[in-house]
């Protein structure tokens, strides 16, 4: 089975990171969960493994809860 | 401004200088205009360079807070090379780890120097004033005295030179100078006179800085907080500076109002929130906003802009006078060349071409970083706590987690370097500066690589052999021995090669086993002579 990759896969992680944020850059916050869903969907389907994107389902659900439990 | 009263730390006398009674404005070969850190250094990088240079500054006095504190590897460098690292290294605090904490826990941890064997640390923290004490007297034991109090109040240019008119507590008198060096810092009058434009942005958030004195209970590290539980919503930052004073950086927001944040009974109870007590006295506060920006083009003929009064960004990562300090010394063995006459005027280009470019990767970074402690929209916010959240679980993204990268020098795209026909596996590449390494002399005493380099061009050359060079030849093996082989592995240097510095101890080119003609071209090249030739074959043409 293939596992998630979490390990450091950009060589220029700033670079990346900027891309989204520019991606975003002046949009609505509604425009910016339509742009976020489209891009969940295009990466999704590029990774094209379900197992792979049910990992990071989990994993991303999981940073959620923990950052919820600190601020409370 | 200051929250107790302490305008000044060093003070200097105005004296009237004989330029003042002369009948006619007075020639000379380079005027520096501002004595901070970087007009400073240009000034004895070109004394050391045997130029004699002038350097006036409107003030007569060095203070008004620690400023910019965080000096870098390769500024520290320079300084050494100018006379004034080893006091900076002394009185300085020397760090290389930074941690980053998200609320209460760390998420993130860098070392910024992990191998051993250079002369200068990673990072000292200094305030600015000591640098600036250290610096205006190196100049003055090398006889370069600033006129302070003097104030360049207009100008006019011309293609060979620049006249300027300058106000002074006895009133005003006229200069006249081959070549005008702009480092008057962000709010540079020259700039203004020209009516040079800034290119870049300016960020809405305002930041808190507050020196307070204390003996610690912290170690010498960057602490930096995202959104911690004593500062609510925004970032904080301590760092260590001598005298047991400490930086405090606290993010307020843009709509934060800059004279009631500076009064002490607000910044006294955050502090106290921030440290847990309130065993600390204030010493300086200040509060800023700050811009990624820079003028379009750093020569205007005989006017040359470097620094602040160039470019500027975002404190977090130290770019301002780290960068500044390096286009100093950019500038300063260009201009002597020039002026001595062994190269054409077109060099002066290359200042240009080779700190601008310097300059929008600092900014670039420099943004980024803004991007990432400052969000624009609830969706930048949701990308950035979602990096620090995902930290805790998924290595790629404490990769991402940034809270200012740190200066680290230019490698330059030059056309003075000579392309690498040769393939080499270190990390430098051409145009890069060189590493240090310990090295041994003739009689087996040690010695640091870039004090050998010193500001000469050098031919480096390893193993048993004797090329030709219009310049110094050191050869590894002969006159310097690299016992550890530290040298040798930075530069991936094997039996017969040869590398070729600049007078800034960059990079100029490399061989694996270098015949004299292909040396003598590259010599040329990095003088700027070969750009010249074909300047004017182009023009012939």
């Amino acid at each position: 089975m293939t596992q998630l990759d979490t390990s450091r896969r950009f060589a220029d992680p700033d670079s990346a990171y900027r891309a989204l944020i520019d991606a975003h850059r002046g949009l609505t916050d509604e425009d910016s969960a339509v742009l976020n869903t489209r891009l969940v969907l295009l990466l999704a389907n590029h990774i094209g493994d379900a197992q792979v994107v049910a990992q990071a389902i989990e994993l991303a659900k999981g940073a959620k809860a923990i950052a919820e439990n600190q601020s409370a | 401004m200051t929250a107790q009263g302490r305008k000044s730390v060093f003070s200097f006398g105005y004296a009237r200088h004989r330029d003042q009674d002369a009948p006619q404005p007075v020639k000379h070969r380079a005027i520096v205009v501002g004595a901070g850190p970087v007009g400073l250094a240009c000034a004895i990088d070109l004394k050391l360079r045997g130029v004699d240079v002038v350097i006036i500054d409107d003030a007569d006095r060095i203070g008004e807070g620690s400023r910019g504190i965080c000096y870098s590897k390769r500024a520290l460098e320079i300084l050494d090379r100018l006379g004034a690292g080893q006091a900076c290294v002394e009185k300085g605090v020397v760090w290389k780890i930074g941690k980053v904490f998200s609320r209460n826990d760390q998420v993130h941890q860098f070392d910024l120097l992990p191998e051993d064997g250079h002369k200068m640390p990673a990072f000292i923290n200094l305030q600015q004033y000591y640098l600036e004490k250290y610096l205006v007297e190196r100049a003055a034991e090398l006889g370069v005295l600033v006129r302070w109090r003097n104030k360049l109040v207009s100008m006019t240019r011309r293609s060979d030179g620049v006249s300027i008119s300058i106000e002074t507590p006895d009133g005003h008198y006229q200069l006249d100078t081959q070549w005008l060096i702009a480092a008057d810092g962000a709010r540079s009058t020259i700039r203004d006179l020209m009516g040079l434009e800034w290119r870049g942005e300016v960020f809405e958030d305002r930041f808190l800085i507050a020196d307070v004195k204390m003996t610690g209970e912290f170690p010498p590290e960057r602490w930096f907080w995202f959104e911690p539980p004593f500062h609510h919503g925004h970032s904080a930052l301590l760092h260590k500076q001598p005298d047991d004073v400490w930086r405090i950086d606290l993010q307020l927001g843009p709509q934060a109002d800059a004279k009631t944040e500076q009064q002490p009974e607000r910044v006294i109870p955050r502090i106290r929130q921030m440290l847990g007590h309130d065993k600390f006295e204030l010493e300086w506060v200040s509060l800023y906003t700050f811009q990624c920006r820079r003028i379009g083009r750093f020569v205007h003929g005989r006017i040359v802009f470097i620094g602040d009064a160039a470019h500027q960004v975002s404190p977090f990562g130290a770019r301002g006078a780290n960068s500044g300090i390096q286009d100093a010394e950019n500038l300063a063995w260009k201009l002597a060349l020039v002026l001595r006459g062994e190269a054409d005027e077109s060099l002066i280009e290359t200042y240009h071409t080779e700190r601008s470019a310097a300059a929008d990767e600092n900014i670039l970074h420099s943004t980024r970083s803004t991007d990432f402690i400052a969000p624009r929209s609830a969706q930048e916010m949701r990308f950035r706590d979602a990096v620090l959240d995902l930290a805790r679980h998924a290595p790629f993204a404490s990769g991402m987690i940034n809270s200012g990268r740190l200066s680290t020098p230019a490698t330059y795209a030059s056309i003075l370097s000579t392309l690498d026909e040769d393939l080499w596996t270190s990390s430098i590449a051409c145009g890069a500066p060189v590493p240090d390494a310990p090295l041994t002399d003739a009689q087996g005493s040690p010695v640091w690589f870039l004090d050998a380099l010193g500001g000469e061009e050098t031919l480096v050359v390893f193993g048993d052999q004797s090329p030709q060079a219009s310049c110094r030849i050191v050869r590894i093996g002969a006159d310097l021995h690299d016992t550890r082989g530290l040298l040798a592995k930075r530069l991936d240097a094997t039996d017969g090669s040869a590398f070729l510095f600049r007078a800034d101890q960059h990079l100029a080119a490399r061989w694996r086993k270098p015949e004299a003609a292909v040396i003598a071209k590259a010599v040329a090249r990095m003088r700027g002579q070969e750009l010249n030739a074909s300047s004017k074959l182009a023009a012939a043409q």
